[in-house]
């Protein structure tokens, strides 16, 4: 296969209302296709020769994480991981007895959950150089640092982490000001989402109305079946590279047992928040005694909005050269669990774990909603996986709504 | 590819560019404040940079960091300068401190939401401004606009409220003021010897306000929180709406446009959806502990 061309992506303004209302389109315009297994290496390879870099799951330290994939033998094919609160084991699917349904023992290549890695830090990366000033005779001099453009593929993105992805650019493209970081990095990508065919026993994103299936904000979806991949276009971008494909249409047979696979997503979410007024809920429960419970468990250690697919807080460094005349700003992620990020000439306007984690919660369910017009969770359960201490955010809604009835 | 969203019109960007300006002159107004004249290097920013009462600025002592600074000086200036009122507190304000006059810094805005001005003008209003030590700078750019516009308003007054009679701020402009034709009400925690005005808080200033057109009326209130509070409960116990109050919040702030976080106050971002905050928005917040 000859690598594929996109065409010009650098003005990507200029097609965005054409790009953004395919999004709007009735899915079932576009075309549906059938990937065989066989192929599926080959596919890896075309994307590598025709981006500059192809994001996708791997396994690395114990976790699926995401990280460069050059060849689909690096994917995590017949790995998936076991989630509950505060863990995370990686597990070979072959060794799971799971009599629920026919597949389990099969080998996938994306057969796992997610993992503590979200595409948060390809767009919104972790640390950033905003500017430099370098110290002349004349005084400072002040310039913007500009990253090179690079073309990339995010393979393997669930509904959720779409939805996640769809909150952001809120955040950092729609609410006023710009991020010309993040506008670059996302009009440079290629998005290639892959269904869940299970879930966790932490995902909940059926209460968040984000999953399992991927419904738009996609170039191309799939299905993974156990002979080969049902591929669905969902942008122009993705039309040019599924015509480039040349697969053959898609059978009814095919049809259904994606379908079927699905389902079994859907099936196996167990974890249900009740997000009916969850706004009001919340913000009339700010002095219930519960969250004092909450902080007695709770180490402050931010790790919820560190793996969090939506949290943006940051904070900027100053970073010296070894002579004082050249300095550069970088941006970090920041938490709201960390007590300087309140920090005043008087001392921190949080200063207790309480109150933090009340600002994370209440702004992650409710205030979020009168910023951005959309709840900041995805229900991909990551905050209760990666939580030390098994917090479960879903639970300690339940408690403190509860209270209030 | 999937294209992200775009904001139309043009969106702002590069917002965290700061710009070099020169520090044109310092004046020491009290025990560690001073006011700093400051100009873009750049001719062509100098020339079109405008602000509104009650905007900040982000001032940047590269290796040093930034802080979000009121601008306190007039807002229509056709030098192209404009002014700081800055305390040492901190890191920045102590390497700004050190800056000597034709020396550069970075300079970033501005950005909030300034006085609610052109709510008022134009349509009779009274307008009292409250000012708690050092919140009266942020309300300095308010007077000039108030004097500048002077037909367009009613009733104007200046209530101001300091630790002892050397901290009052601005106290020679004051008395200029004063002769054109603000109502100016002083008070001191703790008095010297020399004092013969009021003693005590700013609040019962505005409790022995009298004649207050409670419908046609504003006011701006800027200082310490617990001071905003009490002035705002005191000027509702004279009558006015919650609604014609206006308050100045002060937050961590580090980016200026809602990206950082730092700055949420409940549902603002206060460097964007504040600093100027109306009460009746503010009170549900303010009486939520570490909120």
């Amino acid at each position: 296969m000859t690598p594929i061309h996109l065409g010009n992506n650098s003005d990507a303004t200029s097609t965005s209302s054409k790009s953004s209302s395919n999004h709007t389109q009735d899915r079932n315009q576009w075309p549906h296709g059938f990937l065989p297994k066989e192929q599926f290496p080959a596919f890896i390879d075309l994307l590598n020769q025709s981006f500059d870099e192809v994001i996708g799951p791997r396994v690395d330290q114990g976790a699926i994480v995401y990280d460069a994939i050059r060849s689909a033998s690096e994917l995590p094919h017949g790995w998936t991981d076991v989630q509950s609160p505060g863990v995370y084991r990686l597990e070979r699917k072959s060794s799971i007895d799971d009599s629920r349904t026919d597949h389990s023992c099969e080998e996938e290549y994306f057969g796992y959950n997610v993992g503590p890695h979200s595409w948060k830090k390809y767009l919104f990366p972790p640390l950033t150089t905003l500017m430099k000033s370098k110290k002349t005779t004349d005084g400072w001099q002040m310039e913007m640092t500009a990253e090179p453009i690079k073309r990339r593929v995010l393979l393997g993105v669930r509904a959720c982490e779409l939805a996640a992805i769809a909150i952001q650019d809120k955040v950092f493209l729609t609410s006023g000001t710009v991020d010309p970081i993040y506008q670059t990095r996302r009009n440079h990508l290629l998005i290639i989402a892959v269904n869940c065919t299970q879930a966790a026993s932490t995902c909940f994103c059926t209460s968040m109305n984000s999953g399992p299936e991927c419904r738009s904000g996609f170039d191309l979806a799939m299905t993974e079946l156990s002979d080969g991949f049902l591929v669905e276009v969902g942008s122009d971008a993705g039309q040019t590279i599924f015509e480039s494909l040349k697969l053959r249409t898609v059978t009814t047979d095919e049809i259904d047992r994606g379908r079927t696979r699905r389902a079994r997503a859907v099936e196996q979410i167990t974890k249900r928040m009740n997000t009916d007024g969850i706004r009001d809920r919340l913000l009339s429960q700010l002095e219930n005694p519960h969250w004092n419970d909450i902080a007695s468990r709770c180490l402050s250690c931010a790790n919820c909005t560190m793996v969090c697919p939506t949290c943006f807080c940051s904070s900027v460094d100053e970073v010296h050269a070894l002579t004082d005349d050249e300095i550069v700003r970088q941006r970090r992620w920041d938490s709201c669990f960390n007590v300087d990020i309140s920090h005043l000439s008087g001392g921190p306007v949080r200063d207790t774990i309480r109150s933090r984690y009340r600002q994370w919660l209440t702004h992650k369910l409710a205030t979020w909603i009168d910023q951005f017009d959309t709840s900041g969770c995805v229900g991909c359960g990551r905050c209760i996986t990666w939580c030390p201490v098994g917090i479960d955010l879903t639970k300690e809604v339940a408690t403190l709504c509860e209270e209030s009835s | 590819m999937t294209i992200a969203p775009s904001l139309s019109p043009v969106p702002q960007q590069g917002s965290w560019q700061s710009h070099p300006a020169e520090i044109v002159s310092i004046l020491e107004e009290i025990e560690t404040v001073s006011t700093y004249r400051m100009r873009f290097r750049d001719p062509e920013l100098a020339r079109s940079y405008r602000f509104k009462a009650g905007q900040f600025n982000m001032l940047y002592v590269p290796g040093c960091g930034e802080v979000a600074i009121s601008h306190s000086g007039p807002p229509d200036s056709d030098t192209g300068d404009f002014l700081h009122t800055i305390r040492v507190v901190g890191r920045v304000t102590e390497a700004i401190r050190a800056l000597e006059v034709g020396e550069t810094l970075g300079v970033r805005g501005p950005f909030g939401n300034p006085w609610p001005l052109e709510t008022y003008r134009g349509r009779g209003f009274d307008v009292f401004l409250v000012a708690g030590g050092l919140g009266l700078a942020p309300l300095r750019p308010v007077v000039y606009q108030l004097l500048k516009e002077r037909d367009h308003y009613g009733r104007i007054g200046l209530l101001i409220g300091a630790r002892s009679p050397s901290m009052l701020l601005y106290s020679e402009e004051i008395r200029a003021w004063e002769s054109s034709g603000i109502e100016i009400q002083r008070t001191v925690d703790r008095a010297d010897q020399d004092w013969h005005g009021s003693v005590g808080t700013v609040p019962l200033l505005i409790d022995r306000l009298r004649g207050v057109r409670l419908d046609r009326t504003a006011m701006f209130v800027c200082g310490p929180e617990v001071m905003m509070h009490y002035s705002a409960q005191s000027a509702i116990r004279l009558g006015l709406d919650p609604s014609a109050i206006w308050v100045s919040m002060e937050r961590n702030m580090q980016c200026g446009f809602g990206h950082c976080g730092h700055c949420q106050w409940g549902s603002l971002f206060l460097c964007k959806d504040g600093p100027v905050v109306r009460w009746d928005s503010a009170f549900s917040k303010m009486r939520v502990r570490d909120l």
